[in-house]
């Protein structure tokens, strides 16, 4: 099941466990990406915490949490290679792996017509 | 006031749109900050190759003496910046702040002797004040004039002079602070070796109803790509260039910001003209004790760019901060984090390990010296 946020992340959701990243279109505004700063495994988040930074050249901007849970993996690729974000953001640009506190909540979020809609 | 139909547009504008810029408000105009090639790119070309930049938000203003003697003129402008404007040879121009009474500085600008007046360039947040400024205190000697009906384009980078020549041959005669005019394609220009980034380059001052052609028969050259604002900021931060609002302010004396270079010898205690500029006893003062902070480069020790406002210490754990972040970013060229700001004088040498204070992190970062990336113009 693959769900957005307003926020512009993106969940590949398999079971109770979200993979999480953020949208191509979110990748594009921000330009190129120089800093990813991701959550340590075993970290628990609110919906709507700071997960993760990232810097482009210009600014930082934070990557919330899209809903209650438990960091159980992150992607060390996109921290060695942040560009990895902007070349593939909703693919190898992964970002971290949440298991959901509640994985019915995820039904509340925009799914792709929705989200298409939200940056047309 | 940043709603975007307040915002001016330089002669550029329909380019910039027609080249894909994004547009952002910048100094009350609407500005590329950056083209669909992105920021690093566009940094890294202009340190490989040339960009061109549109900087024609930037005050262009001309002081007339009323005498007709150019001496009347910089002797006037003395009154207002430290600088050795009477010393400034003709097609010379010269770098130079506007201070205030407590030797803060209200602007940075260029100066130019054009032989029988002076023609500035400064800051475009601080044109208008800086227009004022001039009009009381010159105006019994002077005639200041804002020239409104021209643009201004930068020409960057290592392949800035090939490109250019191929328009105007002797531009390869100039050097470094050398101020020419010439017709490139029969449009009248007037041309300064000079410009922010740290490479050589070019900036060109042309009338805004020529200003499209010219920069399009610039950017049809292979090696010329449009270069935005953002990358404008990485290229000047790695060159150890003062942004006036971030890394020098009203708050800020020449000494303290580093810039003592720009306090001409002849307007320095035991000169020939000393003093005479607003702010002298409190910049002559600074000169004598030293500073009591100093405008430093900081380098983080990780990869995580350290911005402005950010505090710092001296130690992981210490109460009181040494400092703060005037100026930081990514850097390119350098490859990793770059950054200045002001720290007590204490904490200033080149090698000092601070702290600087990050979403509740202390990270280690070195002060450095400047410029980060080592400048190539042609003296």
């Amino acid at each position: 099941m693959l769900k957005f946020t307003e926020e512009h992340e993106w969940l590949k959701i398999e079971g109770d466990v979200a993979t999480v990243g953020i949208t191509r279109h979110a990748a594009d505004q921000l330009g190129d990406l120089v800093f990813v700063e991701l959550p340590e495994e075993g970290a628990s988040f609110e919906k709507g915490a700071s997960a993760a930074t990232v810097e482009s050249v210009k600014a930082a901007s934070d990557v919330y949490c899209p809903l209650d849970g438990e960091i159980v993996g992150i992607n060390p690729a996109i921290v060695e290679d942040p560009a990895l974000v902007n070349s593939d953001p909703e693919g190898d640009g992964w970002f971290f792996k949440l298991k959901l506190a509640d994985p019915s909540a995820a039904n509340a979020l925009l799914d792709e017509a929705a989200y298409k809609e939200l940056i047309a | 006031m940043d709603d975007h139909a307040s915002l001016k547009q330089t002669p550029l504008a329909a380019l910039h749109r027609a080249l894909g810029a994004r547009m952002v408000p910048f100094a009350g105009y609407e500005m590329p900050v950056q083209y669909p090639a992105g920021v690093l790119k566009e940094h890294l070309h202009t340190r490989a190759a040339a960009g061109l930049f549109d900087v024609s938000h930037m005050g262009q203003i001309r002081i007339l003496p009323a005498s007709g003697k150019v001496e009347d003129a910089a002797a006037a402008l003395e009154t207002l910046v430290p600088a050795d404007i009477l010393g400034l040879g003709v097609g010379r121009q010269r770098y130079a702040l506007f201070t205030n009474a407590a030797g803060g500085i209200l602007d940075d600008l260029m100066v130019v002797n054009r032989g029988d007046h002076l023609f500035l360039v400064v800051n475009a947040a601080n044109k208008h004040a800086d227009f004022a400024h001039l009009q009381a205190a010159l105006s019994e000697s002077c005639s200041v004039e804002m020239l409104e009906d021209r643009a201004l384009i930068a020409l960057q980078g290592p392949r800035a002079e090939a490109v250019l020549a191929e328009l105007w041959a002797d531009v390869t005669a100039m050097r470094f602070m050398d101020v020419a005019e010439a017709a490139l394609h029969d449009i009248d220009c007037l041309i300064s070796r000079s410009g922010y980034t740290g490479e050589d380059g070019f900036e060109i001052s042309v009338p805004a109803a020529s200003a499209e052609d010219l920069a399009r028969r610039l950017l049809e050259h292979p090696d010329v790509l449009p270069i935005g604002l953002g990358a404008r900021d990485s290229l000047r931060l790695e060159a150890g260039l003062c942004l006036h609002g971030n890394d020098i302010d009203p708050t800020t004396n020449p000494v303290e910001a580093a810039l003592t270079w720009a306090i001409g010898k002849a307007r320095k205690p035991a000169g020939a003209r000393a003093g005479g500029f607003p702010g002298a006893d409190v910049v002559f003062a600074a000169l004598e004790a030293g500073p009591k902070r100093l405008r430093v480069g900081l380098a983080p020790e990780g990869k995580a760019p350290v911005r402005a406002g950010v505090t710092l210490f001296a130690s992981e754990d210490g109460q009181e901060p040494v400092g703060s972040v005037s100026s930081g970013g990514f850097g390119p060229s350098a490859e990793r984090p770059v950054a200045m700001g002001y720290v007590d004088s204490a904490h200033a040498k080149p090698g000092t390990a601070l702290f600087a204070e990050l979403r509740g992190k202390r990270l280690p970062v070195a002060v450095a010296a400047l410029p980060f990336v080592a400048p190539t113009f042609k003296r």
